[in-house]
Order: C-alpha cells, then sequence, then structure tokens
C-alpha cells in the first residue's frame, strides 16, 4: 500500500517581483502528478534551505530573473550540502546568460531553463534524475 | 544510532525523514511509528478548519508566533501539519500553505510540514495522524494541523485534535448558507478571520444565532418542571461542566484578536484537563485508530485468500439483479470461510 511522490520545492530567491514562470512550472509539476510545495516571493537561501529540509523533498527548483543567480545559486545549494541534503536535485529557471550556465552545473545545478522552455521538458528532467526514468509519457 | 533515536534527540532533518516514510505508509514508517508511539500524548492538538480563503494558513503562522514569543512565560515549541488537496486526476497537488508562514522562518522551535491528501476525503490526509503523532514524540509542545477545507464537514479533525478551531470570513458568499451543517458541532471555538472586512459583524451574529439553535438547550432548562432561560458565557464553564464555543475575531494579516484567540485556546485546553475530556477525547482518537486499521487488514487478509474468480462471479450476480450486495457479501464470507 505504500505509494510514493516526487517532491518539488519551488522557490523564488532574490527581490525580482514577479513569479509568473514559477507559477507555471508548479502546475505542470502538479499536473504531472507530483507534490510540489510552493513558498512565493522573495525567498532567502536560508528560508529555502530551511523548507527543503522540513519538506524532506527530491528537487529544489530556483525561479531567478534579477541576475543574482551566481550568488544565490551557489548558497542554496551550501546550505542543502551542511543539511545532509546533498542527494537533492536543484534545476534553475529563468534569465540565466548562456556564458553563465556551465558555471552553475560546476556548482551541481543539474539543468538550466530559459524562457520558452517546453514544461514537458522539465518534467522529464526531474522523472529521470530522480527516479532514472527515462520515460517521456504523462 | 537509529533515526528514532535520532528524532528523540531532535535531529530535524532525521525527523523530515522519518516523516516522509511515514506518508509513504513504508515498513520503515510503520517501524519507526511503533517506535515513537511510547513517546506520545503530550502536546497539545490543535486542528483549524474552515473554507479555502478564509485564513487558516494566516491564522496559524500568527498563533504559532504568538506561542514562540509569548508576553508572558516560557515558549512553546510548535510544529504544523498543513494539508492541501490532491487532484483527483493526477495525483499531483500544490502546497502553498507556507507562503503564509513566513513569520516562522529561521526559528529551529518550529518545523512546518505540508502534506497532500492524497485521495482522502475528510479534509486530511490518511497519514495525517501518523505524521502527528511523530511530531508529538519529537517533543513539540503545540500541533496545529490545517485541514483542506473543501467545504463539507470535516469532521476527522474533530477526532484528531484536542481543540478545533472553525474559521469562517466575511464575503465568502451567503454567510449563513456558508456555515455548512456540521461545523457547528466539531467547533470547539468558532473564528470570524477577516474582522476588517464588511460583514464581519453580520457573520459574527450568523454564528452567535446558529449556535443558539444548535443548543438549545444551553438556553432553556428545565427547573422543577418548570422551564428558565440561564445565560451561559461563551467560552465559559456552567454546572452541567459544558463547553459552549467562543466566537472571537480576528484580523490574522494585521494580527488582531490573536491574543484573544489564544487566551480561549488556553482556556478550552484548561476545560479539558479539568472534566476529564481531554483523557477522553484521547481514547477516542486512539479507540478509532485501532477500529480503522483492523478493518483494512481484515480486509487487506480477506482479499489475499479470496480466489478472484469467485469475487468476480459473485459481483456479476450483483449486476445482474440475482444478488443483492448484502447477499453477496454473505455469501463471499461464508464461502471464504470454507476454503
Ligand atoms: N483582509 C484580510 N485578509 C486576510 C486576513 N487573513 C488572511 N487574509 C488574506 O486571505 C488570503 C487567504 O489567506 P490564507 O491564510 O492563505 O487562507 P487559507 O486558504 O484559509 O489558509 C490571503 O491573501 C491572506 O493574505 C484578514 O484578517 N483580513
Ligand atoms: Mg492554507
Amino acid at each position: 500500500m505504500s505509494e510514493r511522490r516526487i517532491r518539488v520545492l519551488i522557490a523564488k530567491p532574490g527581490l525580482d517581483g514577479h513569479d509568473r514562470g514559477a507559477k507555471v512550472v508548479a502546475r505542470a509539476l502538479r499536473d504531472a502528478g507530483m507534490e510540489v510545495i510552493y513558498t512565493g516571493l522573495r525567498q532567502t537561501p536560508e528560508m529555502i534551505a530551511e523548507a527543503a529540509l522540513q519538506e524532506d523533498v527530491d528537487v529544489v527548483g530556483l525561479s531567478i530573473l534579477s541576475g543574482a543567480h551566481m550568488a544565490l545559486v551557489p548558497r542554496v545549494i551550501e546550505l542543502l550540502r551542511q543539511n545532509g541534503q546533498d542527494h537533492v536535485k536543484v534545476f534553475v529557471g529563468g534569465i540565466i546568460p548562456d556564458e553563465d550556465v556551465p558555471a552553475l552545473k560546476e556548482m551541481g545545478v543539474l539543468e538550466v531553463y530559459g524562457p520558452g522552455t517546453l514544461t514537458s521538458d522539465i518534467v522529464a528532467d526531474i522523472r529521470k534524475a530522480v527516479l532514472g526514468e527515462d520515460d517521456q509519457s504523462g | 544510532m537509529s533515526i528514532v533515536q535520532q528524532v528523540l534527540e531532535g535531529n530535524r532533518y532525521a525527523l523530515s525523514r522519518v516523516l516522509t516514510q511515514i506518508e509513504n505508509d513504508t515498513t520503515e514508517g510503520r517501524e519507526a511509528l511503533a517506535a515513537l508511539f511510547p513517546y506520545t500524548g503530550k502536546a497539545h492538538l490543535i486542528g483549524v478548519t474552515g473554507a479555502p480563503g478564509t485564513g487558516k494558513s494566516s491564522l496559524v503562522n500568527r498563533l504559532a508566533y504568538f506561542y514562540r514569543h509569548p508576553p508572558e512565560g516560557e515558549p512553546k515549541t510548535v510544529a504544523i501539519v498543513a494539508v492541501d488537496p490532491s487532484s483527483p486526476f493526477t495525483g499531483g497537488a500544490i502546497l502553498g500553505d507556507r507562503i503564509r508562514m513566513r513569520d516562522l522562518t529561521g526559528d529551529r522551535g518550529v518545523f512546518i510540514r505540508s502534506m497532500a491528501s492524497r485521495g482522502a476525503l475528510g479534509g486530511l490526509a490518511r497519514a495525517t495522524a501518523g505524521v502527528v503523532q511523530a511530531l508529538d514524540a519529537a517533543g513539540f509542545e503545540v500541533i496545529f494541523i490545517e485541514t483542506v477545507g473543501a467545504g463539507q464537514a470535516e469532521v476527522d479533525i474533530a477526532r484528531l485534535a484536542h481543540t478545533t478551531l472553525v474559521v469562517e470570513a466575511p464575503g465568502l458568499g451567503d454567510d449563513v448558507q456558508a456555515i455548512k451543517a456540521g461545523i457547528l458541532e466539531i467547533a470547539d471555538i468558532l473564528v470570524v478571520n477577516k474582522a476588517d472586512r464588511p460583514g464581519a459583524i453580520s457573520t459574527e451574529r450568523a454564528l452567535i444565532e446558529m449556535l443558539k439553535l444548535a443548543h438549545p438547550s444551553r438556553e432553556m432548562v428545565s427547573h422543577h418542571g418548570q422551564m428558565m432561560k440561564v445565560e451561559i458565557p461563551a467560552g465559559g464553564e456552567n454546572d452541567s461542566e459544558e463547553w459552549v464555543p467562543p466566537v472571537i475575531k480576528t484580523v490574522a494579516t494585521e494580527n488582531k484578536g490573536i491574543d484573544e484567540l489564544a487566551a480561549a485556546i488556553a482556556k478550552h485546553r484548561e476545560f479539558l484537563q479539568k472534566t476529564g475530556e481531554w483523557e477522553a477525547r484521547d481514547r477516542l482518537r486512539l479507540s478509532t485508530e485501532v477500529e480503522d486499521l483492523l478493518g483494512e487488514t481484515l480486509l487487506r487478509r480477506w482479499q489475499k485468500n479470496m480466489p478472484e474468480r469467485k469475487y468476480r462471479e459473485v459481483l456479476e450476480q450483483v449486476f445482474a439483479r440475482r444478488l443483492a450486495p448484502a447477499e453477496a457479501v454473505e455469501s463471499l464470507l461464508s464461502s471464504a470461510q470454507g476454503s
């Protein structure tokens, strides 16, 4: 009777003020059967790591439009590691210049999604990362 | 060190992982619950129910903050379990209650866990009671349980919690209509939140009227054969040791009325302890849990011994209107015994 669901934290660090993109992704993940913890705007890396710990998520998705990704992302990853959540997969979405992508991946980010990304791709990537599943159905 | 030991020693990540195992109903989760069970029974369990948007999460945020920063006395540690609905189609969920609980971040005396209902009706998830037990064993002194609030009377919460708050707000359609039958029976405390909004007074009045209708005996008592009227102060005790739910106005967004609400909760707790209700509710909750589990386990065992083919045959007879459902059950039970 046991049931496992992929749990994803969608967080919006930084000071930029709208979360339309984050909400679209949250809904798409829900529609793919995942449980999405949504924490709202202006989260500090500390708040994000704390929520990830209390919610025991498999994935953290960070939506960043402010340009502060090179400061925020490594801090979140560092805090997750400090808390023993090394296995948590981190994705980044938003406006990220191409030249920053390799550095982010170097830090441990699994994938970076720019504007126009298909949500079905994000769903497939998360399933693959968490379940080791290649299947794109659903 | 075992994960249960870690939970008992206050390791928050161990606790979080155990909650996941309980939620997923795994063998590890069941073993952990069994090991933690002797440490449960200390926390004050406070249920918060009411329609979506009435301000349940905002109120829990303020109340929890109040317990962490009390005007007098020692702060209490607080856990929050917030349940949101799973989509019946995909099984997915968006759990957004934390948005309203920002004031509690960075405080190690607070632990917030979001849960999806995972198909359960009645406002809680199947595993909510287990999750609450684990938080209780981990030593949290006050545990808030925020229900889905999908509209129907969510009676499960009254069974789980010591104190149930029913939250109403003005401007959510017809005030009296919005107050669902059954909701008054489960309320220990009625909250009119969004008291800054027009209509708060009439919502409050409607609730008080409905309370009177629901409990006419509280106003009129027979005294030596004559009916006489007695005034029972809301939230107060009286000769018959009956609790009359107080109606409390709050503005969660402005932190107004929270101290009155906390005082009413404290009063209810005292009432429960003084009258023996605390014990009684504990026993009722645990006996219901045992009964539910027994039912589930028996069904599962029975299904294991039941040949699928026989089961289908009997069902077909029901479809053809040759057997009534009750007769079908009789027939299935007697054949399973024989096998
Ligand atoms: N005007 C007003 N708005 C409130 C009050 N309490 C909560 N809200 C707002 O009502 C909305 C729903 O609140 P929330 O706590 O999420 O309600 P829940 O769905 O019952 O948990 C949010 O936008 C809150 O900011 C209040 O006392 N007055
Ligand atoms: Mg809520």
